[in-house]
């Protein structure tokens, strides 16, 4: 038991840590320093832990989490996503005078639910992390409670949220009736030797449980809440949601593709291929009419979520590691864009068109450019990371014998170029109407912005560092 | 020392970003000049100690790969980012980063007061970055990245001052000289990209061990050996501006000539050389390949030379000098004595930084005036520099005891010793050019009468930042050639051993041991014959410019005038740019006006865009209508999405 707290170190010390922030935050008059750096610290000591338990694969809690190996790395990532985010945050809600000490703690949360997604090892255990965390999104949502448009996408949130979060307990109970236990291993090795009750319930079971984390993805035909609730939630919160959320629920899917997935052939992969497919194309065909930047970058967020799934088509070594890679990848070129977005937003929800944008370059050229080196890294243009992350998720799925859905992911990247690049455009090669926009000073958030930058470019030059290491999870 | 070879490039990496990124910001030039510098000279000294490092080492352990990380990983393929240490690599590094460091000096005084002062040193740092990949490299891909970045940072500084005219066939402003430069390297680097894919198709890798391994042991059919010889060396061609791909060096001189020294004199245009001695085995294991380095070499040193004689810009003498040489030391390769070519590379990088520098301080005293008609004189007014000038000028001449005689004497003895003596004739021939047209533009240039326009000219000496590389150079240009001491010399000099033959000798072990090279010292007296003879030739040639121009006056008439038609063929350059014109530009430019551009491209492709543009426009606007905002509309449209799933999982085997 002693041994079980230190191997799975990462997740008691955050879960403990957040409880602690509650008690932090009611025990301290005008916290909302103190909870911004308890958190802060919280996330780095979280990262740190799971930098040194990565080597110690295993399970631990009677085989309820497993500890090391990739979910260390998600770890890493969770905990990098919220830093970012934090720093983004504070003068963002600063700005928009409306910080309250809870934000930053809920972050923690999220955080905190996250990790344990990635940790599970057991359906309940996945389900408890998926709801940790969605429920710390639905407040974060409706963070702007004087603002009749973040109240509304944290309603609509919440609403279709749970109405997913049924079918995916559903799928689950399904799955326990079928195979009698909810933990992963066990629930492998009696589909492969049989040992299942009306394989049907196994079937439906297993379809429920891709329609409920289909939702969480925002892959379609589950992603129609994604624009309304993005455009509608604090700009930063949405870099947070798209990214480290989304990172969440592929961790979420990970274990299942590989116990239960795995074992039921080519029928689920051929399901998972076709939402692959409609999610890419009616992603980034659906951004190229938008007239608001953060519902572009909301379709663009479903696009990539039907990028990660061909990983999942796949299922196996490289597919996997392609995943890895590209979550990372994304999770710092989406979070700088987003985090681009809150720079030149004025009062919650002014300036966020994409004519707004027009002549940016010549008013805040750093701006600019960064937004522009984003976007061609979100459009996989090289040696930006996106670039390698597309490359690795497109030739495992040829290597599995799906070609047609390549070529179909082919033409959606060429299509997301035309509103990528489209938005450089107005950027670099439009003039501004009358005086152009003013861009806030980024403060703590050039933080994030640097460090978002740095990883796009290094993930770019050197990908077999990052892919080296995401491959050795899965040998 | 030697794992940290990697510090080498970085220096002039990290300047490169400095300086782009802050150069505007920190807009003091002494600090500006001092960053740029400093990271090439830092990578000097580091490259120093590993050479010293090195030769207190057995020369079989001297070769060092440091791997630094995997650079492409796909499938079966690696592509390391490795760096790869051994005579031949550092002997390039301390070539590179030494001049590359003087002339830096240099353009602190030559570059003061440009506009753009910090632009310049950002390329010139991101020069030096690419070219040391080029020179360390362990694969063909390094050594691409590098090959290709020196082309770019070439093209930034040919048309560094863009907005300035520039005369050539075709030519009017300097952008259009950069860019002739860049498209005739494309047809090179395309002969490259060839040889790289033979080489991944024959041994899995582009590493060079990996390659000379294969080779060595016959893993690859001796005509592809060929073919991969013949596309290595049309990139080298490209680079090295030799026949057919020579055209554009003249036309580079438009760039800023600290540029010209460094870039299109010194370093840059000797990869093609440097790539050759890296794949030596190939080239020495294909007869016909040695013979076309040989044919190339040998025609480009000739042709050029003669066109020197007919040119009055000062800078497009010293083009055509250095593509004359560069063919010299083409000639040493196909004749499979490699370490003699890289011996030249060393001696004429001394020189010809040296001459270039030297005229720069001309052009920087005669406030931007290169046609060296309107010279004369200048001796009296820059002391310094026409004394530099002079040993500069002497050991490309290839005068006894002077850097250039050590190399191109040994080159012509190598040419004459496997078994062409008129390969040694034509050398000569052009080595008496050389001589000739060399010391016509030096008397024109700093005897004679003062020619130029008093009022507005008045000569004077450059400032210590730029006559203190010329001094440096001076010296080494002169005590260059005693590292690399020909047999037949050195014998009389009581058996004076050839460093730098002993020093590359592992290098080209293989090479040799193909083409049965023996390293025996044995003197033929043939040899004191023929470089008696090559020298007197070059005298003559000396004496001859010397009793044409020495007073040189306003009235006079030039003396190769006389020659008629000749002298108006050389002067235009035997019509080559000409030929090309018509040949292969106007050819294209018709054929993508009438053809791809109004009919293919209009018709066709942008049909087809713009077709699926509004197909794509079409469909998404649909996809906007069932995005209604009302959530109960969403919850049906996931329960149609459930039920099409669970459909799928039930009745889809």
């Amino acid at each position: 038991m002693g041994m079980d707290f230190l191997t799975s170190a990462p997740i008691v010390l955050i879960s403990f840590l957040s409880v602690l922030c509650i008690v932090v935050d009611a025990l301290t008059p005008k916290s909302e320093r103190i909870t911004f750096y308890f958190a802060g610290f919280s996330m780095l000591a979280a990262m740190l832990m799971a930098a040194f338990t990565m080597p110690n694969t295993g399970t631990a809690f009677n085989g309820m989490i497993t500890t090391g190996g990739v979910a260390t790395f998600f770890d890493i990532l969770f905990c990098m996503g919220g830093l970012l985010t934090l720093f983004a945050a504070r003068p963002y809600i600063l700005r928009e005078n409306v910080e309250h000490d809870e934000f930053y703690t809920l972050i923690l949360y999220a955080v905190a639910g996250m990790m344990v997604i990635a940790h599970a090892h057991n359906l309940l255990i996945t389900f408890i992390g998926i709801e940790i965390m969605s429920v710390s999104f639905y407040v974060l949502a409706g963070y702007f409670r004087s603002n009749t448009k973040s109240v509304e996408s944290a309603l609509k949130y919440f609403l279709l949220g749970a109405f997913a979060t049924g079918f995916l307990v559903f799928g689950m109970s399904f799955l326990y009736g079928s195979t009698g236990t909810l933990d992963y291993t066990v629930m492998a090795n009696n589909i492969q030797s049989g040992m299942i009750n009306f394989p049907m319930l196994l079937s439906v079971g297993t379809g429920l449980l891709i329609v409920g984390l289909s939702f969480k993805m925002a892959a379609f035909p589950f992603h129609q809440w994604v624009p309304d609730v993005y455009e509608g939630a604090p700009t930063v919160v949405t870099g947070f949601m798209s990214t480290a959320g989304k990172a969440a629920s592929v961790s979420a899917l990970m274990p299942i593709a590989y116990a239960i997935i795995g074992e039921s052939g080519h029928q689920v992969a051929g399901l998972l291929a076709i939402i692959a497919a409609g999610t890419m194309l009616v992603g980034n065909i659906s951004a190229v009419v938008q007239q608001n930047i953060k519902r572009m970058l909301a379709y663009s967020s479903v696009a990539h979520a039907g990028y990660i799934l061909m990983g999942f088509v796949a299922n196996n070594e490289k597919g996997m590691t392609g995943i890895v890679y590209y979550v990372t990848a994304y999770l710092f070129m989406q979070l700088g864009a987003f985090v681009l977005v809150s720079l030149i937003e004025r009062n919650i929800d002014k300036q966020l068109e994409l004519r707004d944008y027009a002549g940016l370059s010549k008013k805040h050229p750093v701006i600019a450019a960064l937004m522009a080196f984003f976007m061609f890294s979100l459009a996989g243009i090289p040696p930006m990371a996106g670039f390698f992350g597309k490359y690795y998720l497109f030739i495992a799925a040829i290597e599995s014998g799906y070609t047609w859905l390549t070529i179909v992911a082919v033409i959606s990247s060429m299509i997301s170029v035309y509103f990528y690049i489209g938005l450089v455009v107005q950027m670099y090669f439009k003039d501004a109407e009358g005086e152009g926009i003013d861009a806030h000073q980024p403060g703590l958030a050039g933080l994030t912005l640097t460090v978002a930058t740095f990883f796009v470019i290094a993930l770019g030059i050197m990908p077999s560092t990052v892919e080296q290491i995401a491959r050795s999870f899965f040998k | 020392m030697i794992e940290q070879v990697y510090l080498i490039p970085l220096l002039p990496l990290i300047g490169f970003v400095v300086l782009g990124l802050f150069g505007k910001r920190i807009g003091n030039e002494k600090l500006l000049g001092m960053i740029g510098a400093s990271t090439v000279g830092a990578g000097f000294l580091i490259a120093l100690s590993i050479f010293f490092g090195m030769t207190g080492m057995q020369p079989e352990e001297r070769s060092h790969v440091v791997r630094l990380f995997t650079w492409i990983h796909a499938g079966d393929f690696t592509a390391d980012l490795a760096y790869r240490v051994d005579q031949l690599s550092i002997l390039f590094t301390m070539i590179i980063t030494g001049i590359g460091f003087l002339i830096h000096v240099y353009s602190i005084g030559y570059m003061h007061g440009d506009k753009s002062f910090f632009r310049f040193f950002a390329y010139l740092n991101l020069f030096v970055f690419m070219m040391l990949n080029l020179v360390l490299a362990n694969n063909f891909l390094v050594t691409f990245l590098g090959w290709e970045g020196v082309g770019l940072a070439s093209y930034l500084l040919i048309g560094f001052w863009y907005d300035q005219k520039f005369e050539g066939t075709n030519i009017t402003w300097t952008g259009d000289a950069a860019k002739k430069a860049f498209i005739v390297n494309r047809i090179g680097d395309f002969g490259m990209l060839i040889a790289m894919f033979i080489a991944y198709q024959y041994t899995g890798s582009l590493d060079y061990d990996k390659l000379q391994t294969a080779v060595v042991g016959g893993l690859i059919p001796a005509h592809i050996i060929t073919y991969m010889g013949l596309a290595i060396f049309l990139g080298c061609t490209g680079k090295s501006a030799q026949i057919p791909l020579g055209v554009w060096l003249p036309d580079a001189m438009a760039g800023p000539t600290p540029v010209s020294a460094l870039i299109h004199a010194a370093t840059m245009v000797t990869s093609g050389i440097f790539l050759i001695a890296r794949t030596n085995v190939v080239f020495a294991s294909s007869h016909t390949t040695l013979a076309v380095v040989t044919g190339v070499g040998i025609c480009t040193a000739f042709f050029a030379a003669t066109v020197g004689i007919a040119q009055n810009d000062i800078k497009k003498v010293l083009a055509y000098s250095t593509v004359s040489q560069l063919g010299f030391m083409f000639i040493a390769l196909g004749v499979g004595a490699f370490w003699v070519g890289v011996f030249h590379v060393m001696t004429h990088a001394f020189f010809k930084a040296l001459l270039f520098l030297g005229a720069g301080s001309v052009i920087h005293g005669m406030h931007h005036e290169q046609d060296i008609m309107k010279m004369g004189g200048l001796k009296k007014h820059m002391k310094i520099t026409h004394l530099t000038f002079f040993i500069g000028t002497l050991a490309i001449a290839g005068i006894p005891g002077l850097s250039g005689f050590f190399s191109k004497d040994e080159i012509l003895w190598k040419a004459f010793s496997s078994g062409s003596p008129v390969l040694w004739g034509v050398g000569v021939a052009a080595a008496f050019c050389t001589a000739f047209y060399m010391f016509r533009m030096f008397y024109l240039t700093f005897h004679g009468e003062e020619r130029f326009d008093h009022h507005h000219v008045h000569p004077h000496e450059s400032p210590l930042s730029m006559t203190f590389p010329l001094m440096v150079l001076a010296v080494f240009s002169i005590i260059g050639g005693y590292f690399g001491i020909p047999h037949a010399v050195g014998a009389l000099l009581g058996h004076a051993p050839n460093l730098l033959e002993h020093w590359l000798e592992p290098v080209f072990a293989d090479a040799d041991k193909i083409l049965n090279h023996s390293h025996a010292a044995h003197v033929e007296p043939i040899e004191y014959g023929l470089m008696v003879t090559s020298t007197v030739i070059a005298i003559i040639g000396i004496f001859l410019a010397r009793s044409l121009y020495r007073n040189y006056g306003k009235a006079s008439t030039e003396p190769t005038a006389k020659l008629g038609g000749l002298h108006a063929l050389l002067s235009k350059k035997y019509l080559v740019d000409e030929l090309y014109q018509a040949v292969f530009v106007n050819t294209f430019y018709t054929l993508s006006n009438s053809f791809l551009w109004k009919i293919f491209d209009v018709k066709g492709i942008d049909g087809v865009v713009n077709g699926t543009a509004q197909l794509i426009g079409g469909t998404a606007e649909r996809l906007r209508r069932i995005q209604t905002g009302v959530a109960q509309n969403y919850a049906v449209m996931m329960m149609a999405g459930i039920v099409a799933v669970l459909g799928y999982m039930v009745f889809v085997r």
